[in-house]
Formats: C-alpha cells, structure tokens, sequence
C-alpha cells in the first residue's frame, strides 16, 4: 500500500493535476484555516470578557467584621467585632473545601510614604503571596511579596503603578528606600490591577511585618478566599455559598455572635455578582463550537463533493488502467492514497498559517472584548484528524463506486 | 493464363502436365495453422442488454476459434454486434450463455480482481480513440500495463522505451498525448498494448479516427507485429482494413455469416 512505487505514481498524478490538487487542498486547507481562527477568537472573547468583568478575582468570598446587633451569651449589641490570625486559621481548618487562594489582610488607610521630596497618603495594605490572585493584580516590575518575607517579617513593600508614578515618577524604583510612617521599607515590585486606578493606590507590604509595625498584634482587617474554577455557573454558585455559609458559621461560633445576627460577619461572596460572566461565556462557546461544528461539517462535505467529482473526472482513465489490468482495490487505494495526502498536507498548512496569524496578529488586538486570541494545539490537531479521516471515509464510497464500474462502461464515458 | 496481383500468388506446379493445381497463399496458411495452438475458442455465446423493459439480443450464439499467429478482422455494419463480442473476448464484458476458453485457460466466472490479472497477463487493447491518459507522457503510458504488473520502475521504462522505439516514437518519449498526432497517438496505445507481452492484441475499430494514409501506416505496423507471430483481433467496418488481414469473420445481426480467409494485401503497398 505503501510502497515506493505507489507514491511515484501519486506524485506524478498530483504534479500533472495542479488544478485539482490546488482546489482539493485549497478547500481543505481554508477550512482548518477558519476553523483555527474561530477558535482563537472565541478565546480571545472569553479572556476580553473575563477582564472586563474582573476587578477582583471573579469567585473571591471576602469576609469582614463589623459590630454586633444582637445580645448574645452576655455581651451587649453593638459590640466590635476583631477578626485575628487565629480566626483566619480556623477558617481554612475549618473548610471541607479545596481552597485555590486564601489571604488574611491588615490595613491602614492613611499610611504616609515619603521617597526622597515626594510624598502622599496611601493604603498600606500587610498580606500573604496569594493576596495578589485575589485582587487579580499582576507584577510589572520585580515581585510580590512571598512566605520568606513573611516569616522573617522583611520591611518590603509592592506599590501600585499609580503610588509609583507619583513618587518616582520616571526613576526605576526596585530596590530604592521609602519611608512608611516614618520606617524604611525597600521597595521589591511593582503592581498593576485591572480594577481601577483607585486599587493602584497602595503598598502591600509583608502581613507579619505590617502587624508589627503598626501594633496590630494578630489583628486583622479582612480575609479573602477562592475556591478552584468551575466551568458550570450553577455548581460553582453552590461550592461557594456552602462554603460561604460554613464560613459564617465557624467564625460566629468562636467569636461569641448570635447565629441570627445578620450584621456583625459580612461574608460577601462575589460570585453571586458574576452569573453575567458565566451566562456569557457559556453562551459564547455554545455558539463557537455551533459555528465551529458547522464549519468542520462543511469542510468534510466540501472533501466529499471534492471526491465525488474526481472520481467522476477520473471514470475514464479508471477504466483505460482496468483493461490494463488495475484490480479494484488499488484503484480505490490510488484515489483514496492521493486524496488523503493532500488533504493532510493542504490541512497542515490550514493549521499553520492560522497559528502563526494567531500569534502574529493576537498580541495586537487592542479591542476591549478581544484579549490575546489563542488556541489549543490539541484541539486544533484532533480536528484536522477528524477533517481527514471524515474525507477519506466519505472519499472510500465513490472511489470504490468507480472502481466498480465495469471497465466498458468507464470507457464510453466521455 | 497466369497473371499476377495484388489480391494473390499463383503457384504452379508442373509435376502433372494435363491439371495443374492453384493453390492460394490463404490455403495454404490455413493448411498451417491447422497444427498451431488454439488462442481462442468460443462456443455458442449469447449475449443480451437490457433496455429498459425490452432486452436486445446482440449475440445470438456465436462459434469460433482463433489459432496463434493469425490476424483476424471482425466485420459487420453498426448494431450486428462486432463491438460487443471484442469486449467479451477483451473481459470487459462477461457473455450471458456459452463458453470461452483464451489461451487454454477457461474465462469464467471471474471476479474483478482475477480479470484485471487476465486482462493485464493475456490480453493488448487497442481503442478506435486512443485512451491514452491525458497527464502522463507517451512513455508513461506506455510503461502503465507494466506497474501493474508489478514491474520495477528502471526496467519498466527501459522496456517501455525499447517499445517506443519499435512503433518509431523514441523522440517522442516525453511528449503528452495532446502533444502527438493522430497517428503517433495510436502508435503509443500499440507499443502500450504490447507492452505486458500479450497472447492476443485486440484492436477496436484502431483505424476509425485515422486518414486513409495514417490507417495505413498503422496496418503497416499491425502486419509487422502479426508477422512476429503475435495474434491479432481487428475489430473493424472498412473493407479495405479487413484485406489487410488474414481472415475475414462477417457478424450480422448477432450471427456469423461468413468466416474466411482471404489473401493478405500488404499495407506498405498503399501507402
């Protein structure tokens, strides 16, 4: 089937039928072309998407405490209620869920920062590495604060791109000095968040270092939770407000609150917010992989008319190579061998020029809903396999219909 | 009185002086070719074709043999059925009723796969239009029997060529079909045809796309081939391409009527 002799005759039938080849491979290879372009800009959608939607990470449970409304077990309403370490500890002990992200969070409203001449009144926030998931900020220059930094309480401090602009203006400020309240902090990183400028304002500095800073003792402020993603709306709202709901009643158990009390834990679940999110990504890749299968069938329909009409072409030369002795088989192997090398050869090249375009042309597109289009290698892999093996299957029944027909028949054909 | 033409020899024989016998170059190879083999016997063919509700009986019991070494012409006019019994003879076509036997073996109840191997292994097809594949150069072509046999590609284009050269189209060797005349089309389906070494070549109306002088030339090239002793069947509808054979089979109305053999004009003389 494979033999040597077999592909010199494919060649010589493909090079002395450029047309043919060409519109055979054409068809074939727009269609993987399409097909990759599609699913890269249905990624793009998604991660446009999810960025507009995201100032915060999408399924973050943040908790914070407030005063009391309830008498409970002898103390008075109005009671303040102070989250510490220890609360946050038991929060995550406490879980039965896989936790993605956690961090507790100790936080100064007005902490003055000075570098050099400059100087304002910034957020001063002490957190844990996996605070930056949480608020969905990523690193322009340097790096977050990490569990080093916390365990021997550095004096770091991340700024917000909006903090550094305004105290260093143009100068690189990785490992220059500022003062917080007054103490010399180094500066490690640099952060931007897609939330707003407003998120832009502060430092983050070592949770450990800030709680000692600022006499907070194991005081914190907050604390913030993601559970793993979940591709389904519905089940990922029911994880977290189980989640949610345990949460509340941990805390409230430990810290001497009213099961009833509705004010004193704020539990803020943020995916309640998000169902917009999900409806629309669910119904963008509904409606991708629709117009996705609908191009692949198309494609596989085009190979298969394709087929039919070079068989048809062919009927005449099928019946000169019977009476020269062709059996049916390698007749059928002839066309289906032919076809199926420049369908994969044709595909290839489809698959590639989408990639490259992907990769070329995806880095600038600066629309608002379109962000960074890519595709999955794999996916685009398996349905250019699909592609072939669906145009040699619908290929096999009019190359064996030709190779059935009797050899005077084919040869009146004109 | 003796005289000599174009149509036949005379021989005389002076042993006896009152009679003398004439005896004619046909007589006289058909004395021969009453010990050569037989190529191909066929007995009591039939053969209908079904259109629509009605069937047309073409063949309606056909009796004949060819020996080895003979060039036999068909004749008959349109519709008597001529074509019909070249391609059972050719299995292209498989007959209703009666037996056929090529070359000892007998052809029956083949399947697709075996008669492509017969075909290839005993038989040359010469078409009235050529079929020549249009992509593939005159060597190609040529060379086309010989892949199917299996042949490696070297050896397969050294005797493909060695054919070429035989019917006088060397130069031509890398020219495609619609590059060559009439003529040197037809040439290349003859080197093609023997090509796979056949028993038996079987030409179908070879002349009928040809002027007088081309048709001769090929004739020319026909005797040639039949007098290495190769077994030729022409299928045909002109009277002056039947004399150019050694023996004449008259179908009509799916019958033979006539089945002699007749004194070989030679087509060199005509061209």
């Amino acid at each position: 089937m494979f033999s040597l002799e077999r592909w010199q005759e494919i060649f010589e039938t493909i090079s002395n039928n450029k047309l043919r080849t060409f519109l055979t491979g054409f068809s074939v290879g727009s269609g993987i072309f399409i097909l990759v372009i599609l699913l890269g800009v249905n990624v793009g959608f998604q991660n446009g998407i999810e960025d507009q939607f995201q100032g915060d990470a999408e399924n973050i449970i943040n908790v914070y405490p407030n005063r009391t409304s309830i008498d409970y077990k002898g103390f008075n309403k109005g009671r303040r209620i102070q989250l510490g370490n220890d609360d946050f500890d038991l929060a995550v002990e406490s879980s039965d869920h896989q936790l993605e992200y956690k961090s507790p969070m100790y936080r100064i409203f007005a902490g003055l920062i000075t570098y050099k001449n400059e100087s304002g009144n910034y957020r001063v926030e002490g957190v844990q590495p996996d605070f930056q998931f949480l608020e969905n900020a990523s690193i322009i220059e340097g790096r977050f604060i990490n569990n080093n930094d916390i365990s021997s309480n550095e004096k770091y401090a991340v700024l917000g791109d909006k903090a550094r602009k305004d105290l260093f203006k143009e100068e690189d400020p990785i490992g220059k000095s500022i003062q917080i309240s007054g103490l010399n902090f180094k500066v490690i990183g640099v952060f931007t968040d897609p939330g707003s400028e407003w998120d832009e304002t502060k430092a983050y500095v070592p949770i450990s270092t800030a709680q000692i800073v600022f006499g907070a003792g194991i005081d914190i402020s907050n604390m913030g939770f993601t559970l793993p993603k979940e591709k389904d709306y519905d089940k990922a709202l029911k994880e977290s407000s189980a989640f949610a709901a345990n949460l509340e009643r941990v805390l409230k158990e430990k810290l001497l609150i009213d099961p009833k009390d509705e004010s004193a834990i704020n539990v803020y679940n943020n995916i309640e917010e998000t169902k917009e999110i999900y409806l629309v990504i669910n119904a963008m890749n509904i409606f991708f992989w629709f117009v996705g299968i609908a191009t692949l069938l198309a494609g596989i329909i085009g190979v298969s008319n394709i087929m039919l009409i070079i068989v048809k072409e062919r009927t005449k030369e099928i019946g000169i190579r019977k009476a020269l002795g062709a059996e049916p088989l390698s007749i059928v192997g002839m066309i289906l061998h032919e076809s199926v090398f420049v369908t994969t050869i044709s595909g290839l090249f489809g698959l590639l020029f989408g990639l490259i375009l992907l990769e070329i042309v995806g880095p600038y597109i600066e629309l608002d809903f379109i962000q960074n289009p890519s595709v999955d290698f794999s996916i685009a892999i398996s349905t250019l396999i699909l592609l072939i093996g669906a145009g040699a299957i619908a290929g096999f029944f009019p190359a064996w219909r030709g190779a059935r027909i009797k050899p005077i028949d084919a040869l009146r054909d004109e | 009185m003796i005289t000599k033409n174009s149509d036949a020899n005379y021989y005389l024989n002076f042993n006896t002086p009152v009679t003398f016998y004439i005896v004619t170059k046909a007589e006289i190879i058909s004395l021969i070719n009453r010990n050569s083999t037989i190529m191909i016997e066929i007995k009591d063919l039939h053969k209908s074709y079904k259109m629509g509700k009605n069937s047309l009986h073409v063949l309606k019991g056909i009796n004949f043999s060819v020996k080895e070494g003979e060039l036999v012409s068909i004749m008959g006019s349109s519709g008597s059925g001529k074509s019909t019994l070249l391609n059972i003879l050719g299995m292209l076509d498989e007959a209703d009723e009666g037996s056929y036997t090529l070359d000892g073996v007998p052809i029956k109840n083949l399947n697709e796969k075996l008669a492509a191997q017969y075909r290839n292994k005993f038989l040359g097809f010469i078409f009235q239009s050529f079929n020549l594949i249009n992509y593939k150069s005159a060597l190609d072509n040529v060379a086309l029997p010989l892949y199917y046999q299996g042949v490696s590609r070297n050896e397969r284009m050294d005797r493909s060529m060695a054919y070429l050269e035989k019917v006088g189209l060397a130069k031509w060797a890398s020219h495609k079909p619609n590059e060559l005349s009439g003529g040197q089309k037809q040439r290349v389906a003859i080197a093609r045809a023997l090509a796979s070494d056949p028993k038996v070549l079987l030409a179908d109306e070879l002349t009928g796309a040809l002027d007088s002088k081309t048709s001769y030339e090929i004739m020319d090239l026909i005797q040639q081939i039949n007098d290495e002793g190769r077994t030729i069947l022409v299928v045909t509808h002109e009277e002056d391409i039947a004399q150019m054979t050694k023996r004449i089979v008259n179908l009509k109305d799916g019958v033979i009527i006539d089945d002699k053999y007749v004194n070989q004009v030679r087509a060199l003389q005509n061209v």
